[in-house]
C-alpha cells in the first residue's frame, strides 16, 4: 500500500478581549447577555455610519504578534471583504486583505518542531445565527468582535501535530492576555486545510479546507478523518476536489459543503473609512515590554526541576504556571507546589477550583516549610491545600489553618517517648514486642499504628519508628 | 452676518419658510417632507430670547436638509424605496451642529437616490424642478437643496457633493454651492455614496453666509476618522492675486455661454489688476474616467448594507435568503443605483480589480499632482461647473453616458479632495442661471470664500 504524507496548513481565529468592539463602543463582551444587546449602530450596519478603530484592539493585536515571533508592521491597512448574509450587516466584513500588522513568524511545538506563520491580521468578526424550523434568528452581539486571524504556513504533517500546533497557539495566545481562550464559546476556532502526497512526491495534492473546528481534539479527528478518506479515494483511482467541508463532532465526519471552483468572490477593495494604522517602533516596544512571561520561558525555567511531561501538562493553566514563576527561587518549594497542582487541584473532583483565586505565595511556602520541616504529613499538606480554597478559610494563614484542622504533627522526642512509654506498656502490645525483639520486623508497623492512635495522629511516624527500634533494641 | 441677522422672530421666519416650502411644492417638488413641526421649536428659541438666554449662532434660521442626512426628524429616505420607512435614532454630526446654534430643519429636499445623478430625475419619488423653468432640471443631485434657497424658501441649505452634487446644482439655480476640502465636515451620518470623495457643503445666497456655516459645521469628528484637524476657523485667507484658467476646458463641448461668462469674468479680474495664470493640466483628462471606476467601486460597496434584513423596505414576495436579497434590492434601487452597482462589483471582481480600480488609483495620483503643480503657479483655478445649463427634463436620462459627462469638470476637485465654490456668474439669454467655480488647494476653504465675495463686488 502506498504511504501518503499529509500537508497541513491552518487558519485560526482569535477573539481579542478588548473592552470595546473594534470599530464602535459597545461592550465586546457579551457572555450571559441578551441576544442584541451589544450591539451599536455601527455593528448594526446602518446607513452613514463608520467604523472607529479601537486603540486597544490594535495594541493587542501587537501583543499577539510578538507572541508569534512576528514582524510587525508598522503601517498597516483594512480592506473590505464582500458577501452577503444575514450576520453580516454591511455586506462586507472589515478586514487587513493586503497589507496585515502581524508579518512572517512562528510557533515553536512542545517537540522542538517550528510552524512558521505566514501573517496574521486584524479584522472583525461576524454575528451569529440560529436556524429554526421555517425561519432564522439573527444575534450581533459577536458582530464587530476584534479578531486575530492567524494564517500558518503547510508545515504541519501529521494529526497530532495539527493538534499541538492549534494547543500551542491557544496557550501562546492566552499567555499573552489577548483572549479569553474559550473554546467552548467560540474564543478561537480554527480552519485547517489538508492535502495528502505520496511519500516522496514533490508535488502537493489536491487540498480540502475544514472550517470552524474549536477544540484541539476535533482538529486531530478532522486530520486523521481527511487523510484516510482521501488516501482511500486516491487508492480508488479517484481525485480529491478542492472544497470547504464541515465536521461533526457527532459523526466524527466531515461532509462537503460547497466547491471552491463556484466560492464567493469577495471583490475585495481598500476601506475608505478608515486611514491606515501607522504604528512607531517605540509603540511596538512598549507592547513587547508588556508582554507577560510566555511558555517557552516557563519551559526553560522548569524544565529541570519538574521534567517535561509535567511542565506540559501544568502549561495548560496560565495561572497555575504564573503561580509557580512566584516561588522560582526555592527550587523545592516549586516541585511540591506543582505536584499539588497536578496531583490535587487537576484531580477530576477539584478542577472546578481552578476558577477561584488561587493560595497567595506567602500561604504556599508556609505551606512547604511545615511539611519539610516535618509538621505536615504529604497528606496534612493536601489537606490544608484544599482548605485554601474554602471560602471560610482562604484568609487565614497556612498554620492557622494546619492547627484547625489538627494536623500539626508532633516532633518534639520528650513528648513523643511519653506517648512511645505509655504504649509500650499497654498488656496488648506485649506479645508484639517480644515478636519484635525475636526478629519479627513486620510487626513494628502494628506497634507505630498503635502510637499513632495513641496521639491522635499527630505522631510523626518515621521519628515514631526510630524511638520504637532505640527503646525495643 | 445676513441670515443671523434677526430683524424677525423665529417663528415668523420658520412660518414663511413652510409657509413658501408649501406654495411651491406642488410645481417644484423641492421636499420629500416638510417639517410642519419646526414652528415648535421656533417657539421655544422665541421664548429663550424673551428670557433672556443666551442663544446660538444660528438661532431661528430656517434651513432645509437634503434628505440623505439621518435624524430622528422625518424619514431618512435618500430619495430611494429602499431607505422608505427608515426612521433614523442617529442624528447626523453636521446636523447636531447646526441644531445645536439653533437652526431648525423645516424639510428633507429631493435628490437623485442615494445621490446618483446629475439632475434629481433619479429620485424615487420624481424630479425636482429648475428653479428658473419648470422645463429643465434642478441639476443633482442636490437639486431639492439648491432650489430650495433659489427659490428663497431658505437662506441655506444642506447637500452633499461626491462628483458635483452641489457646486452642479448651484451653478442651474444661480445660488453659492460650496464643496469643502475633503474630510473638513464630518460624513457622520450621511447616507455614504462614496466614502473617499463625498463631502458635506452648503448652498446660500451669499458668499458670507458660508463663511458662518463653515465655522459652525466644520471640525475633526471622533466618529469620522477620515476627519480633518480643525484647520478652517484658524485658517487665515490668502490674498488672491495669481487666478488659473484651464485651457483644455475652453472647447466645443463646453456651451458657448458659460464660455463667454468666464471670458466676462476673467476679463473684469484682469482690469482690476489681478494675473491670470493659463494652465495646462492634462492629467484632468482621465478624471471621469477615474472617478466612474473608482466612485461605482464604493458605491456597490457602501449600498450592501441595503438588505431588507435590518431596515427599510422588504419585498413581500420572497421564499427564500437569496430571492430576499434579489427582490428587496432589485424593487428597492432606482436603475441608476443598480448600473453603479453593476460597475462598481464589476471593477472589483477578482481578475478584473488591477486594471479597473488600481489604475483608477494610479491616475487619482497623478490628478492630485497635477492640482499641486498647479497651485504652485496660483493660488485659486477658476473653471465652469458644468459643460450646460440646466437642461430639458428627460433630455438625457436614458443616456447614461451623456449625463456623466455632465461631470467633467466637477470630478477632478473630489478626486483630488480640494475645495470648490461656486459663484453665480449672471444668465444665458433665454434666463437661465449660470455660474463658474473656484478651485482652490486643500484646506483653502477660507480663501474661497473671500475671494467670492470679492468676485460679488466686482461683478
Amino acid at each position: 500500500m502506498t504511504k501518503y504524507i499529509p500537508t497541513i496548513g491552518i487558519e485560526c481565529h482569535v477573539q481579542l478581549c478588548t473592552k470595546t468592539k473594534l470599530f464602535s463602543e459597545v461592550d465586546n463582551d457579551a457572555r450571559l447577555k441578551e441576544p442584541n444587546s451589544c450591539v451599536s449602530p455601527v455593528d448594526y450596519g446602518l446607513p452613514g455610519m463608520l467604523p472607529r478603530l479601537n486603540q486597544e484592539a490594535v495594541k493587542y493585536a501587537v501583543r499577539a504578534g510578538l507572541a508569534l515571533n512576528s514582524a510587525i508592521n508598522l503601517e498597516s491597512r483594512f480592506d473590505r471583504k464582500h458577501y452577503y448574509y444575514p450576520d453580516l450587516p454591511k455586506g462586507y466584513q472589515i478586514t487587513q486583505m493586503f497589507h496585515p500588522i502581524i508579518g512572517e513568524g512562528y510557533v515553536e511545538l512542545p517537540n522542538g518542531n517550528k510552524v512558521r506563520i505566514e501573517h496574521a491580521h486584524l479584522e472583525e468578526d461576524a454575528g451569529k445565527l440560529s436556524h429554526e424550523s421555517g425561519y432564522s434568528l439573527v444575534d450581533l452581539n459577536r458582530a464587530g468582535t476584534p479578531l486575530v486571524e492567524i494564517v500558518s504556513m503547510p508545515d504541519i504533517h501529521s494529526a497530532s501535530e495539527a493538534r499541538d500546533y492549534t494547543k500551542e497557539l491557544w496557550r501562546l495566545m492566552t499567555y499573552a492576555g489577548v483572549t479569553y481562550g474559550d473554546l467552548y464559546n467560540g474564543n478561537m476556532r480554527f480552519d485547517v486545510n489538508i492535502s495528502i502526497a505520496e511519500e516522496g512526491s514533490n508535488e502537493l495534492g489536491t487540498r480540502t479546507e475544514v472550517k470552524n473546528l474549536n477544540s484541539f481534539r476535533s482538529v486531530e479527528r478532522a486530520v486523521e478523518y481527511e487523510v484516510k478518506r482521501q488516501s482511500k479515494l486516491l487508492e480508488k483511482g479517484e481525485k480529491v476536489i478542492q472544497e470547504t467541508r464541515g465536521w461533526s463532532d457527532a459523526t466524527g465526519e466531515t461532509t462537503g459543503q460547497r466547491s471552491k471552483e463556484v466560492a464567493a468572490d469577495y471583490r475585495y477593495m481598500p476601506e475608505p473609512d478608515l486611514a491606515p494604522i501607522r504604528l512607531s517602533s517605540e509603540e511596538v516596544e512598549a507592547e513587547k515590554q508588556k508582554l507577560p512571561k510566555m511558555p517557552s520561558w516557563y519551559r526553560s525555567k522548569f524544565h529541570d526541576v519538574l521534567g517535561a511531561d509535567l511542565v506540559e501538562v501544568l502549561l495548560d493553566y496560565p495561572q497555575l504556571m504564573s503561580k509557580l514563576a512566584e516561588l522560582t527561587s526555592n527550587n523545592a518549594a516549586v516541585k511540591k507546589i506543582a505536584n499539588l497542582f497536578s496531583s490535587v487541584l487537576l484531580a477530576e473532583e477539584n478542577t472546578s477550583l481552578l476558577n477561584d483565586e488561587l493560595p497567595t505565595k506567602e500561604q504556599l511556602l508556609a505551606l512547604v516549610e511545615m511539611n519539610e520541616k516535618n509538621e505536615l504529613s504529604s497528606t496534612g499538606m493536601k489537606e490544608v491545600f484544599l482548605k485554601f480554597f474554602d471560602p471560610e478559610m482562604h484568609y487565614k494563614d497556612t498554620r492557622t489553618i494546619a492547627k484547625e484542622l489538627g494536623v500539626v504533627q508532633e516532633n518534639d522526642t520528650e513528648a513523643l517517648e511519653a506517648i512511645v512509654d505509655t504504649v509500650l506498656a499497654k498488656p496488648e502490645t506485649q506479645k508484639a514486642q517480644e515478636d519484635f525483639k525475636a526478629g519479627q520486623e513486620k510487626v513494628l508497623g502494628f506497634l507505630v499504628g498503635q502510637v499513632m492512635k495513641e496521639s491522635k495522629g499527630k505522631a510523626n511516624p518515621s521519628s515514631v519508628q526510630e524511638i520504637l527500634r532505640s527503646k525495643l533494641s | 452676518m445676513k441670515i443671523a441677522n434677526r430683524e424677525q422672530s423665529a417663528v415668523e421666519l420658520v412660518r414663511e419658510a413652510l409657509a413658501k416650502a408649501h406654495e411651491y411644492q406642488d410645481e417644484y417638488h423641492v421636499f420629500n417632507w416638510i417639517n410642519d413641526d419646526a414652528i415648535r421649536k421656533a417657539e421655544e428659541i422665541d421664548q429663550r430670547i424673551a428670557q433672556g438666554e443666551e442663544v446660538g449662532k444660528l438661532a431661528g434660521v430656517p434651513y432645509a436638509l437634503k434628505d440623505n442626512f439621518l435624524s430622528p426628524e422625518g424619514e431618512s429616505t435618500a430619495s430611494a424605496l429602499i431607505l422608505e420607512g427608515f426612521n433614523s435614532p442617529v442624528t447626523a454630526t453636521a446636523v447636531k451642529k447646526l441644531e445645536a446654534e439653533g437652526a431648525i430643519m423645516i424639510g428633507r429636499t429631493n435628490l437623485d437616490a442615494f445621490a446618483h445623478g446629475s439632475s434629481t430625475e433619479n429620485s424615487y419619488y420624481g424630479p425636482t424642478k429648475n428653479s428658473k423653468d419648470v422645463e429643465r432640471v434642478a441639476g443633482g443631485s442636490s437639486g431639492g437643496s439648491a432650489v430650495a434657497v433659489a427659490l428663497g424658501i431658505v437662506p441655506f441649505a444642506l447637500g452633499t457633493d461626491t462628483g458635483g452634487s452641489i457646486r452642479q446644482p448651484a451653478s442651474f439655480n444661480g445660488v453659492y454651492g460650496l464643496k469643502p476640502t475633503y474630510g473638513a465636515i464630518s460624513r457622520y451620518g450621511v447616507v455614504a455614496m462614496a466614502s473617499s470623495t463625498d463631502c458635506i457643503g452648503f448652498f446660500t445666497h451669499e458668499a458670507e453666509d458660508l463663511d458662518l456655516l463653515m465655522g459652525v459645521v466644520a471640525g475633526q469628528d471622533k466618529n469620522d476618522q477620515t476627519t480633518l484637524p480643525d484647520f478652517y476657523r484658524e485658517s487665515t485667507a490668502k490674498t488672491v492675486k495669481k487666478v488659473g484658467i484651464i485651457k483644455d476646458f475652453d472647447n466645443e463641448a463646453v456651451n458657448s455661454e458659460i464660455r463667454e461668462a468666464l471670458k466676462r469674468k476673467i476679463g473684469t479680474l484682469k482690469a482690476q489688476g489681478y494675473e491670470i495664470i493659463e494652465l495646462e493640466m492634462p492629467a484632468l483628462k482621465y478624471a471621469l474616467a477615474a472617478y466612474y471606476i473608482i466612485v461605482p467601486a464604493e458605491v456597490s460597496s457602501n449600498l450592501s448594507r441595503h438588505d431588507g434584513v435590518r431596515y427599510g423596505y422588504r419585498s413581500a414576495d420572497a421564499s427564500s435568503l437569496g430571492e430576499l436579497y434579489e427582490n428587496t434590492r432589485n424593487e428597492g434601487f432606482m436603475p441608476e443605483n443598480k448600473r453603479r452597482i453593476m460597475i462598481g462589483n464589476f471593477v472589483l471582481s477578482s481578475g478584473f480589480y488591477d486594471a479597473y480600480y488600481l489604475k483608477a488609483a494610479k491616475a487619482r495620483t497623478l490628478i492630485i499632482n497635477e492640482y499641486a503643480k498647479a497651485f504652485e503657479k496660483c493660488d485659486v483655478i477658476l473653471t465652469p461647473v458644468a459643460p450646460n445649463p440646466a437642461f430639458k427634463l428627460g433630455e438625457k436620462i436614458n443616456d447614461p453616458v451623456a449625463m456623466y459627462l455632465e461631470d467633467v469638470m466637477s470630478v477632478p476637485l473630489n478626486l483630488a479632495g480640494v475645495p470648490g465654490l461656486t459663484v453665480p456668474a449672471g444668465k444665458t439669454k433665454s434666463g437661465l442661471d449660470l455660474g463658474l467655480q473656484l478651485v482652490g488647494p486643500r484646506r483653502s476653504d477660507r480663501t474661497l470664500v473671500e475671494f467670492a465675495k470679492v468676485l460679488e463686488e466686482v461683478k
